[in-house]
């Protein structure tokens, strides 16, 4: 019978901190000027956003052990989106 | 009960587990289609958020401050929380615990309910100011992008409950073991379009 410390002993764990950390981190530098320039700080945030996008995916999803093309598919996506959304907004007024 | 041993033998043509690193879709393949479909689609609305927002920046930035972060920053941790408790629940189903499943799925759906209420508390503080998804452009953009997201969690959270029905069978077959590892990851889906919707709406200026 697996018990639940066993389970939660594991990199599942350790990604959940990170993603909770993440957040944290996210919440400052959109609130705080942790960065100069706020529009380096909004590209940070959705930088972080992504990462953590990316996270939940390959670890809670289980994508990192899923067949090539759907990691192919969802890391693209990550990518792609993340760098539409910052060119976005760098290059608004 | 099905097993990922079991799964991945499956997806080897039935041949013994080598050495090398088994491959594994988690859940069936049309879910797959169909939860990158609506990522595809919530993409293409965050873009429009984004073309929108550059029309009007003043208008945006002066709304912004009207929405309170700590709900955005309470329902991203209720979500986090909650897909921990899922990937659990699944790895605990894989490993033949009974119990355990339909408690950690059961918490998992009580962090559903903490964001819809406060969901429900931050709408109805906009709404008791007079910010109606008709007042401007944001907050037309913030209602229709947190209700389309909302009506995924409602859906996540109908699938939450049927896992929960699964997880108390004493044994899951190989369709019931792909229907639950589906079923977890739209639930995650739904907190990943959550991370990205509070960083666009409430963080970024």
């Amino acid at each position: 019978m697996a018990a639940l410390p066993g389970l939660l002993r594991s990199r599942i764990t350790v990604v959940w901190l990170f993603l909770i950390a993440a957040t944290i981190t996210s919440l400052l530098l959109g609130t705080d000027n942790l960065v100069s320039g706020v529009k380096l700080a909004s590209a940070l945030v959705i930088v972080v956003a992504f990462v953590k996008v990316r996270f939940v995916g390959m670890y809670f999803m289980e994508i990192g052990n899923a067949p090539v093309p759907l990691r192919a598919i969802f890391q693209g996506y990550c990518a792609v989106v993340c760098t539409v959304l910052v060119v976005m907004l760098l290059t608004s007024h | 009960m099905a097993t990922l041993e079991d799964a991945t033998r499956r997806q080897n043509g039935g041949e013994p587990i080598t050495r090398e690193r088994v491959r594994h879709l988690p859940g069936e393949l049309g879910t797959w289609v169909f939860i990158l479909g609506d990522m595809t689609v919530f993409a293409l609305l965050f873009g429009i958020f984004m073309y929108y927002r550059d029309k009007q920046p003043a208008l945006f930035a002066h709304s912004q401050l009207t929405l309170h972060k700590s709900f955005g920053v309470i329902n991203t941790l209720l979500l986090l929380t909650s897909s921990l408790c899922v990937v659990t629940a699944v790895r605990a189903v894989r490993k033949g615990a009974q119990r355990l499943p339909t408690i950690l799925l059961g918490v998992a759906v009580v962090c559903g309910l903490g964001f819809t209420l406060n969901k429900f508390l931050e709408w109805g503080g906009l709404l008791s100011h007079h910010h109606y998804p008709d007042t401007n452009n944001f907050y037309m953009y913030f209602f229709v992008l947190t209700g389309i997201h909302f009506f995924h969690l409602l859906l996540g959270m109908g699938v939450l409950t049927a896992l929960i029905v699964l997880s108390r069978k004493p044994s899951l077959s190989e369709k019931e073991m792909m229907f639950f590892e589906g079923g977890a990851c739209f639930w995650h889906m739904v907190d990943l379009l959550w991370i990205v919707l509070f960083a666009l709406l409430y963080l970024v200026h």
